[in-house]
């Protein structure tokens, strides 16, 4: 296409301040970091390779990330469709309220799956008053994936629920009157119809959950997500090149995931994350 | 192919929506011959699309309504159990589903066998002429092609009943005409009993059986196209199909005195003051005539000119002149009125037309 507005020096300025913020903030940031990951020979690399921790951490942040986002999926479709389908008192309230949560840190939440399942928690309470026995999960996987659900919700189902809101409601009343039940019609047009908004949205929290530190840092003493390791390899032990290595794996890893989650999908899945 | 086709009753359906103060449709009674096409014509907002949605299952009658097809009461069933084929006025097609998948739907959905379905399926779309098309996907289609696989996809699962809500509305002028045409020889070679939601009278004309005039909610008339277009019940319905001229005066010995002359009665017409007619029961005669008028405007519009002619009534008469004839504005012409005009049923009474 040929852009006749402007003239060639005018269209160069106004993408100059694009052209800036990408060369400063995306390029040179990607390319040292690239840069210092294989210097020393590649050690890096090497030591992801060699060093078991680095791959289970890897393996448990993928599996975690992909377990939270089938979830998130599945709870905020069936809450989003509900709720943008029936109208009962306080809808809009519960739809604001849900929205509230948007603005907590990782560290808030990780803090709030404390209170709950934490030695002190709720849940180690009433076992405790019930077997005797104090229930203590926050600091686990099972913890962690309770802090990234919570995380998760909000936005997947925000997503949903204003894709689920543009559903034309002839295609179900078309669907019922071809004699669909009302199971056949989720299967054969809801779903199919609200698949793109569930891939963004998948895309969407699968990335964060990849990449969410704060909840990680409040709650991971026992385990090893992959963005704890890199803050401890960095800040702990100072080692900038294996850091270096694991940010670029876990962004390469990120990108391939939701690749391939996008071959099923038709259309670019990580462009929409 | 022919389908089997069943009457409809509506008894005393109203409906009322939550929380609305007053009901979009009165009690409503309607009974429908198997394998006729009725026609539900109104302004919007008038109930008419309430009317096709009671009758296929979308909607519930208030209290006391019922619903029947033939002698089933399908008052309590849900659409999906009273066997109608609808056509939207946006078509509702499955957008990620090509045109044979669309038109099979309905067949997968009772679990037919396979070769059945596209015996079926490919009839279907011999029917509608969208052989060439059946691997097409629907973001491809024209409105055109979009509206005949609506069609075929209600049509395929053999309804007892077919219900079109303003299936035209979307398309343009001239396709909308071919497409009435073809849909009117498709309906009555089936022989299904046909609903039809519009507000535009041309279509009501060309494919009703029978039309049903409908305003704020309630029946005007029932009758047949020429019913209502030459017997208009009253003025909504007179206003509402067509132009409808009327002429005031003063009955005196057996003639209606206004400003544009004096009208002998036809002979056995009761006395009248107010006579209603149509721009073509107007009999233009070039020498003389009992009645005069001033053009005001004359519009060439290819088969007729559309004449507004004034000091004649209170109201300008439009009159639809044939033939080649110029009119110049301010030229006197002379008119008669055809017989028939002293026979119309309207009162003679004004009445503010809508």
């Amino acid at each position: 296409m040929n852009d006749l507005t402007l003239p060639r020096h005018w269209r160069a300025a106004l993408l100059a301040p694009a052209l800036t913020v990408f060369l400063a903030f995306w390029l040179l940031p990607m390319s040292r970091l690239a840069a210092i990951s294989v210097s020393a020979g590649g050690a890096g690399y090497r030591a992801l390779i060699t060093n078991p921790r680095y791959l289970e951490s890897l393996l448990s942040t993928v599996i975690l990330s992909a377990l939270v986002t089938a979830v998130a999926l599945a709870l905020a479709l069936v809450a989003g469709l509900a709720l943008v389908r029936h109208a009962f008192p306080g809808r809009r309230t519960l739809i604001a309220m849900l929205t509230l949560p948007l603005a907590f840190p990782g560290v808030v939440v990780g803090f709030m799956v404390i209170m709950l399942a934490g030695r002190q928690g709720l849940i180690g309470a009433i076992s405790r008053e019930l077997t005797g026995h104090n229930t203590v999960f926050a600091y686990s996987m099972a913890g962690l994936f309770l802090g990234y659900l919570y995380f998760s919700i909000p936005r997947v189902i925000l997503t949903l629920m204003a894709a689920a809101e543009k559903l034309d409601p002839a295609l179900e009343e078309a669907a019922r009157s071809l004699g669909a039940s009302p199971w056949r019609i989720q299967r054969d047009v809801v779903l199919p119809a609200l698949r793109p908004a569930l891939l963004a949205a998948g895309a969407m929290c699968f990335a964060t959950a990849m990449g969410a530190f704060g909840t990680a840092f409040t709650l991971a003493t026992e385990i090893d997500v992959l963005p704890m390791a890199i803050y401890s390899e960095f800040t702990l032990n100072a080692n900038l090149v294996v850091a270096a290595s694991l940010s670029l794996v876990l962004g390469a890893v990120t990108w391939l995931v939701l690749a391939l989650a996008g071959l099923g999908g038709g259309g670019n899945v990580a462009a929409a994350a | 192919m022919k389908l089997d086709s069943v009457p409809i009753r509506l008894e005393r359906c109203a409906k009322t929506f939550p929380g609305a103060a007053r009901p979009v449709l009165k009690p409503l009674d309607l009974d429908i011959a198997a394998g006729e096409t009725v026609v539900l014509l109104g302004p919007s907002g008038c109930g008419k699309t309430t009317t096709l949605r009671l009758i296929a299952g979308l909607e519930r009658p208030d209290a006391g309504g019922r619903v029947f097809f033939g002698a089933e009461d399908v008052s309590a069933r849900p659409i999906e159990e009273r066997q109608v084929g609808m056509v939207f006025q946006n078509y509702a097609l499955f957008p990620h589903m090509n045109v044979r998948q669309n038109v099979a739907y309905g067949l997968s959905i009772r679990r037919l066998p396979p070769q059945q379905i596209a015996r079926r399926v490919d009839e279907l779309l011999a029917l509608t002429r969208l052989d060439a098309l059946a691997e097409r996907q629907i973001a491809q289609l024209s409105g055109g092609q979009r509206q005949r696989v609506a069609l075929a996809r209600a049509l395929a699962p053999q309804p007892r009943v077919l219900l079109l809500d303003e299936p035209l509305t979307a398309l343009d002028a001239q396709l909308r005409e071919s497409l009435r045409t073809e849909m009117n020889t498709l309906l009555r070679n089936l022989g299904v009993t046909t609903v039809y939601v519009t507000h535009d009278q041309a279509e009501a004309m060309a494919l009703g059986d029978k039309i049903v005039v409908m305003s704020a909610g309630a029946i005007e008339q029932i009758g047949t196209p020429r019913d209502i277009y030459h017997q208009p019940a009253n003025a909504v319905v007179a206003s509402f199909i067509g132009t409808m001229n009327q002429l005031e005066g003063v009955w005196r010995d057996g003639a209606l005195h206004c400003a544009g002359g004096r009208l002998i009665a036809a002979p056995g017409a009761q006395p009248r003051s107010r006579l209603w007619f149509r721009p073509e029961d107007v009999i233009l005669t070039p020498s003389g005539g009992e009645l005069h008028g001033v053009v005001e405007s004359a519009t060439f519009l290819g088969g007729h000119t559309r004449l507004s002619l004034s000091g004649v009534g209170a109201a300008p008469i439009l009159v639809d002149a044939p033939g080649r004839t110029r009119y110049a504005t301010g030229e006197r012409i002379g008119f008669s009125l055809a017989a028939e005009v002293w026979h119309t049923p309207l009162p003679d009474t004004e009445t503010t037309t809508c």
